[in-house]
């Protein structure tokens, strides 16, 4: 039932968005994400937006794995 | 180049290194760690990480929805559809299952009007397309999956959508890890946490596993760089002796979680207890519709009682989801049960470690400890 993966949204109209994925735009319920705009990525599970993703947080992890590894 | 950072989660190179990291950290003392979700099960088996970070091992959890449905929700649910005018809609893990009463599948093959639907929003559609049913949504999922039923059932009841109700079969993973640990958390040292529950519940409603159970916890995502990166914390952590919750996946996880799906949650439902495959009941680990929805509750629409669970014969689903045995230690894993023939849940779902393992874990050890 989960879109694990990140998708980007193309389009919002009110409460619904369409999300960017390879089978093409594929509509979304944005109710659970008020403050989602255009271009954000966003979790999907079940025809919901979950989530938006945070892009500072993203580059902040894999900062943080890198770091662990720098001694290999 | 990514075209986006968030491609740069399953990066083979960083995945390789911290894969390395890990062995080393772990060195040769065996430990036992669970992944609670199911998503993160088929991710694990699929990287064929198992395999691949022993003697560190990683058993799977509760955490499939159609696994834990109980038999006696799913045998209430097939004669449910049997029944004149009624039209059930359900996720597609949902259709294979076998019950005591049949499967969903089979009904459908008799008659019956069975609907796979994507969103509980779609089931709401259905019955707005089609005012001569009753449509029930047989609604399963956890914390993920239940604000989309919450607000379905919200806008039924705005828009008086008199021909939709749901069965609500919702679960909670907190009740569920609290009554799996509470008899002793025997040789586990770590748990892995589902990283969309969390989105939704938020790091925080983790905090009593280091608290009562001194166990050292980390919410993670789905790629593999996601788990490594949460296995060395979760070592690490096991290793000092530092039990706490760690959010490995603060990209899509913050400590309060969803608060607007959160606020849904609570107006449209309320927790019960629930019985779980392999748990039995647990105490508020249900959720069902409060008072203000009866109107769409389709346990008093069509009197739904519970019926006596009678799972298949040899089947161990139960002690699977428990992380009691692992798949291929089911004598009828591989045996009778397959994907294509499936015996129990655990074998249906495409989250399920029974398939998972069917699927990904069959090398000669593994099989080989069918006992």
């Amino acid at each position: 039932m989960c879109l694990a993966v990140p998708v980007q949204v193309a389009r919002i109209q009110g409460s619904t968005g369409w999300v960017r994925t390879a089978a093409g735009e594929v509509r979304v319920d944005l109710t659970l994400v008020p403050q989602v705009r255009v271009g954000d990525w966003v979790l999907v599970h079940a025809g919901f937006a979950l989530q938006v993703l945070d892009e500072e947080e993203a580059r902040r992890s894999l900062e943080e794995w890198r770091r662990a590894v720098e001694h290999l | 180049m990514p075209s986006n950072i968030f491609e740069a989660f399953s990066d083979p190179q960083l995945g390789r290194r911290l894969l390395a990291h890990l062995r080393e950290l772990v060195g040769d003392e065996p430990m036992l760690m669970m992944e609670v979700c199911g998503t993160h099960t088929v991710a694990v088996s699929r990287a064929g990480l198992r395999s691949l970070i022993r003697p560190l091992e990683l058993r799977s959890g509760p955490g499939c929805p159609v696994c834990v449905t109980d038999d006696s929700d799913l045998a209430a649910v097939v004669r449910l559809a049997k029944t004149e005018r009624v039209t059930v809609a359900t996720y597609g893990d949902m259709l294979r299952v076998p019950s005591s009463a049949g499967s969903l599948a089979e009904a459908r093959a008799a008659g019956a009007d069975v609907r796979v639907v994507y969103s509980a929003l779609e089931g709401l559609k259905l019955a707005q397309q089609r005012r001569e049913r009753e449509v029930v949504l047989v609604a399963v999922g956890f914390e993920t999956t239940a604000p989309g039923a919450a607000l379905a059932a919200r806008r039924a009841v705005e828009r008086g959508v008199s021909n939709f109700s749901m069965v609500s079969l919702h679960k909670l993973i907190p009740p569920a890890l609290q009554a799996l640990l509470s008899p002793g958390r025997a040789a586990l040292r770590g748990l892995l946490l589902p990283g969309h529950v969390s989105t939704v519940i938020g790091s925080r409603a983790f905090e009593f596993l280091s608290r009562e159970f001194a166990l050292p916890a980390a919410v993670a995502g789905f790629e593999p760089l996601d788990i490594l990166g949460a296995l060395i914390t979760l070592v690490r952590a096991a290793k000092a002796g530092h039990p706490a919750v760690y959010n490995c996946y603060r990209r899509a996880v913050r400590p309060q979680g969803n608060p607007r799906a959160r606020a849904l949650l609570e107006e449209v439902f309320r927790p019960a207890p629930a019985r779980w495959r392999g748990l039995g009941v647990v105490p508020d680990s249900g959720l069902v519709l409060r008072e203000e929805y009866s109107a769409v509750d389709a346990a008093r629409r069509f009197g739904i009682v519970p019926e006596e669970s009678m799972p298949a014969p040899g089947c161990r689903c139960g002690e699977v989801l428990l992380g009691r045995i692992i798949p291929p230690e089911c004598p009828l894993f591989g045996n009778g049960c397959t994907p294509g023939a499936p015996r129990g849940p655990c074998m249906v779902s495409s989250e399920g470690s029974c398939q998972a393992y069917y699927r990904y874990e069959r090398g000669g050890e593994l099989v080989g400890r069918r006992g």
